[in-house]
């Protein structure tokens, strides 16, 4: 399935755990300093994020003339996030979070609540996502450094996509721990 | 060339080679585990892992943005001529390695929370070991965080038996789930005390794929447990799956009568490392 940016939240309320997407349109780049900057003064921030994909990843780019080109971007490990995706997701409206490993269940409310998903692209499948990348629209808060600085992206058929997260409680990384549990 | 010169041209390449061409055991594991795959989530997982396996190799680039911590593990021959300008010569490589390739500055002062690039303090990480002859083998493991993470170590009590510590082992990779970018490689290291459960932990990471220990007792273990993990259908990336993990390596040293360390070290699928051997004539083979 293909989406596009922005999203509606009709858009992902029809997803379901387990859907395999790509996403085309403007995807933001946020790490752990990022969320933290963001969370920290939520109504100045440099991008409207409303309708928009946030992606965990700190990536590898090169600046050319004046134009800057992403060399490697794969996801980084969503988890640390849990704590503060929340408030993030309710400030800025984000509709889809990109990551790899899974969330917790304040995120999963938090998807359910406000209508967003969060989808897998598969760890250390760093230069397919540079491939996607399109152009480097923009980047803030290089004072952080380059890995935890807010990259805006614009992206065509970014994914393969595994929504594991859906708007209606699923959680398909859950699912497998669950599972695994009982069969030990 | 300056023996310096020739050492950090080797070692630049060295870091490269790791960083841009995944080995080829573990190419051909993660290509088997595409094949026992059935379920689509997890083929297209495998897959998606092979096609930028693929892509790193043919440009040159690093297969992960996750370049890693550098850790390097050298034997040492006590004649060695290199063996005064080995540690200069690593971090200057390391520092080339990163504006060249170029890698993620991955070095963060704990403290300030300055990032100082790929060197810093006692970083790149070199673990000495000093041997009989003049040759002089480097091994570099760039280790990502995702999976260094998921670390962990427990002291059993001795009375404990085997089958606490499997279950230690395989609980431990459920709880992990997608976090650590499975299939895994799993490094454990058992007896010795905390630190040297760990460090034979991480050691035990430069095997390659399904070379088991010689102790039998020991190989078997390591099969049994990587039997096990693979039953939890954890899968790749954590979103269910026939491979979980792609081998289990086990080291061990003999322990304290009262103290039973069990280290666990995971890595991710990306498995890198590169080994060279430089000879006393300056030859140089890459293993």
């Amino acid at each position: 399935m293909d989406l596009k940016t922005p999203l509606s939240e009709k858009d992902v309320r029809r997803l379901r755990a387990g859907d395999i997407i790509y996403v085309s349109g403007t995807l933001i780049t946020a790490r752990d300093r990022a969320h933290k900057r963001v969370l920290s003064n939520c109504r100045d921030i440099p991008v409207d994020m409303e309708g928009l994909v946030l992606y965990h990843c700190g990536p590898v780019a090169k600046k050319v003339g004046n134009e800057w080109i992403v060399l490697s971007a794969g996801p980084t490990t969503s988890y640390r996030l849990e704590d503060v995706e929340a408030d993030f997701i309710k400030c800025t409206g984000v509709r889809m979070i990109v990551g790899k490993g899974g969330m917790g269940e304040k995120t999963t409310d938090a998807c359910m609540e406000y209508g967003a998903v969060y989808c897998s692209f598969t760890g250390g499948a760093s230069l397919l996502a540079a491939k996607s990348i399109k152009k480097v629209k923009d980047v803030f808060w290089l004072d952080m450094g380059m890995p935890e600085a807010l990259w805006v992206f614009e992206v065509e058929r970014f994914g393969p996509l595994v929504v594991s997260i859906d708007a209606h409680g699923n959680d398909l990384h859950r699912e497998v721990i669950d599972r695994a549990k009982s069969r030990v | 060339m300056q023996k310096e010169d020739f050492l950090r041209d080797v070692l630049v390449e060295l870091i490269k080679k790791s960083e841009t061409v995944l080995p080829d055991d573990v190419i051909t594991a993660l290509e088997k585990s595409f094949k026992k795959e059935t379920n689509e989530i997890a083929r297209l997982q495998l897959k998606t892992i092979l096609d930028n396996v693929k892509l790193a190799r043919e440009e040159g680039l690093p297969i992960c943005q996750d370049t890693g911590t550098l850790i390097f593990f050298i034997d040492m021959g006590v004649d060695s001529p290199y063996r005064h300008v080995l540690k200069a010569a690593i971090h200057e490589a390391v520092e080339i390695s990163t504006r060249e390739i170029p890698l993620r500055p991955n070095c963060v002062d704990p403290f300030t929370g300055k990032n100082t690039g790929n060197t810093g303090e006692r970083i790149p990480w070199i673990e000495w070991n000093l041997v009989e002859g003049s040759d002089c083998r480097i091994t570099v493991l760039p280790k990502g965080a995702g999976s260094e993470n998921c670390s962990t170590l427990r002291m059993f009590n001795p009375s404990d038996g085997i089958d606490k510590i499997e279950n230690f082992v395989v609980n431990h990779v459920i709880e992990c789930g997608g976090k650590p970018c499975p299939p895994v490689v799993l490094g454990i290291g058992i007896g010795g005390g905390a630190d040297i459960a760990m460090k034979l932990a991480k050691k035990s990471l430069l095997r390659r794929i399904g070379e088991r220990n010689p102790n039998k007792v020991v190989a078997d273990l390591e099969e049994k447990i990587l039997r096990r993990v693979n039953e939890t259908w954890i899968g790749p990336m954590g979103l269910g799956g026939n491979v979980t993990a792609l081998d289990v390596h086990i080291e061990y040293a003999s322990r304290h009568p009262a103290s039973f360390p069990v280290a666990i070290s995971v890595q991710c699928w990306a498995n890198r490392r590169a080994c060279v051997v430089i000879r006393e004539d300056g030859g140089v083979d890459w293993i």
